[in-house]
């Protein structure tokens, strides 16, 4: 291939902006890791870039996370709902996936039309709200299960994966006289495992971020997720839930410190499992976009 | 399916469908109670809703139960709420949809395989961390110690010593900017998809008709993605008027209102920092109804143009 010289001033400027791209997404990460061990009284005074730790490096951030009730209480819960949501989640979502794939279904148009209508109009927040305070979930995570347990994007994805499993298939078993639920348990969601994985993450993701539901129905600090504990601590800078074991952990230098140290022990996990659920997402993404 | 009088053809169904109804059954009660059951408590809009007398006890509102609708277009936060919210969304859209676009026909260019997958990787790393942390390292980095404020006011842009999330000009750049640090290379990826899909013969043909590499970008590799991207712009259109409140409520202050309440906001704080429940359900009816308006014309257009929809 012939090479001409704007191409190659062109490679040279594209592979240069890709660095730049490709830094500007991670340096935020690596200013919050160096600062997170550097010296917290320095750390107030210094204002610009940061490439190495100022001061006297020190783990005092992370003892003071690690010490403190909340944040583990937080981790508690937010594994809870995730793990109680998912069942939830992946069942209803499979169940209701299945039933409206079937084409044989007299019913089938209009429920159909029942789920779909929800994605174009809602009762909104104030009506939700007074329905959750009606049913006596306030002050319960079941609160911050029940309401999401059904995601109506997701459900035409499963039912679309269901729809293109060829139909030789359940026939067989149907005609060798499989109910319904052995023809979804031992034959299509075995066939869907991919899809179903994608499931998981988009349904694990919504857990693990949501703390708008749990600010608004949660009462008592030992139920908080650990978005919500962030929250309170990183945005509000909530000096009683900051107080750890630690006495020191009152001056501004150490809250600061605690900060830091926070975002780094709260996002390490779902950094480094990320890269390789990637190419999960990114089937998930293409699932997505030709639903339907 | 055979002709006939309906219910006896319905009772078969569902004897002879027994199974599958009853799966569908959990489904249909979640559907009912948080999906439909919200929907009908929306008619506390048209009442003056006492809690301790219920939805359908509460009296009816005056003006026909408009009262709430007419106070809300009257008063002073009605036009800044729209504003605020169109400026938001427009000025996302015009920054978080053509960037990506470009991000892929750049990292298309890219020949070395490992080089773009490495780049592609990085440029994920921000849409996996949480609404929350992103919005406190915004804040770390904005406020008057941060380095992005070190950084204007370097370059003249910015006050020494403030936050730049007290003043009311830098808001919507902040919100903007964050969400393009957030999306960029999560939105790029069906794009990369639909660029690794064009036909390698095209460029074969291209270049023996003489065409560089510019060339064959502008009548190659555009027009085959050009579809893709009306599409994706069609629907993004469709929520011009929803903008999510969670960022916002993680970001924004009173100094900032002017600029940067928006009517999630707004209904979130009458509603249930107010308790003002009849008329935020109010703000939140004449929002969703726009957006039904909005998504539905949306979704025609799309069809018409592309033979593809949301559903």
């Amino acid at each position: 291939m012939e090479k001409s010289k704007g191409y190659k001033i062109f490679t040279l400027f594209n592979t240069l902006l890709m660095l730049f791209v490709a830094a500007v997404c991670l340096y935020p990460f690596y200013y919050i890791i160096v600062a997170s061990v550097s010296d917290p009284s320095t750390l107030m005074r210094h204002r610009s870039w940061l490439v190495w730790p100022v001061g006297e490096p020190t783990l005092d951030g992370y003892r003071m996370v690690l010490n403190n009730r909340r944040v583990f209480s937080g981790f508690a819960n937010t594994f809870r709902i995730l793990g109680l949501g998912l069942l939830f989640n992946i069942t209803l979502t499979a169940l209701g996936g299945y039933v409206l794939s079937l084409n044989n279904l007299l019913l089938r148009k209009p429920l159909t039309l029942i789920v779909i209508f929800t994605m174009y109009f809602s009762g909104g927040l104030i009506p939700s709200y007074l329905n959750i305070r009606d049913l006596g979930l306030m002050n319960s995570l079941w609160a911050l299960i029940l309401p999401g347990a059904v995601s109506t994007s997701n459900l035409i994805i499963m039912r679309s994966a269901f729809m293109a499993v060829p139909e030789s298939l359940t026939d067989a078993a149907k005609i060798d006289g499989a109910g319904h639920f052995q023809v979804l348990f031992r034959i299509l969601l075995p066939l869907v495992k991919a899809t179903m994985a994608v499931m998981v993450l988009y349904y694990g993701v919504g857990h693990w971020n949501s703390w708008f539901s749990a600010s608004i129905y949660l009462r008592d600090n030992t139920k908080y997720p650990l978005q919500l504990v962030l929250r309170n601590i990183l945005l509000r800078s909530q000096q009683q839930d900051m107080l750890s074991d630690v006495p020191m952990a009152q001056t501004p230098q150490a809250m600061l410190l605690i900060k830091y140290s926070l975002i780094v022990v709260s996002s390490v996990p779902v950094i480094c499992i990320y890269p390789f659920l990637q190419r999960f997402f990114q089937k998930g993404i293409m699932i997505g976009a030709v639903k339907g | 399916m055979k002709k006939g009088p309906f219910l006896p053809k319905l009772k078969k169904d569902l004897r002879r469908n027994r199974g599958a109804y009853l799966m569908f059954l959990p489904v249909l009660v979640y559907y009912l109670i948080f999906c439909y059951k919200p929907m009908y408590g929306v008619i506390i809009a048209f009442k003056n809703f006492v809690p301790t007398k219920g939805i359908l006890a509460s009296p009816w509102a005056a003006n026909h139960g408009l009262v709430h609708f007419i106070s809300f277009f009257k008063s002073v936060y009605f036009g800044r709420l729209i504003r605020n919210t169109l400026v938001i969304s427009i000025t996302s859209l015009f920054v978080t949809f053509p960037l990506p676009i470009v991000f892929a026909l750049l990292l298309n260019e890219v020949r070395s395989r490992h080089f773009k997958g490495v780049v592609q990787t990085c440029s994920y790393l921000p849409h996996f961390i949480s609404t929350v942390v992103v919005c406190s390292m915004v804040t770390l980095f904005v406020n008057e110690k941060g380095f992005i404020t070190h950084l204007l006011v370097q370059l003249g842009i910015a006050e020494e010593g403030f936050s730049l999330l007290t003043n009311k000009d830098f808001f919507v750049p902040i919100y903007v900017l964050s969400g393009l640090w957030q999306t960029l290379g999560w939105s790029a990826i069906i794009y990369v998809a639909a660029l690794s899909g064009v036909d390698q013969e095209l460029y074969d043909a291209a270049r023996i008709d003489g065409a560089n590499r510019l060339q064959q970008t502008i009548h190659v590799t555009i027009p085959a993605i050009m579809m893709t991207i009306i599409m994706m712009f069609i629907l993004r259109l469709g929520s011009v008027m929803s903008v999510g409140s969670e960022k916002i409520l993680l970001l924004y202050n009173e100094a900032i209102y002017e600029t940067a309440d928006v009517i999630s906001t707004y209904v979130f704080r009458k509603g249930l920092v107010d308790s003002s429940w009849s008329y935020s359900a109010a703000i939140g009816l004449f929002n969703s109804t726009i957006n039904l308006i909005l998504v539905v014309s949306a979704n025609r257009i799309s069809r018409k143009l592309a033979g593809m929809s949301l559903w």
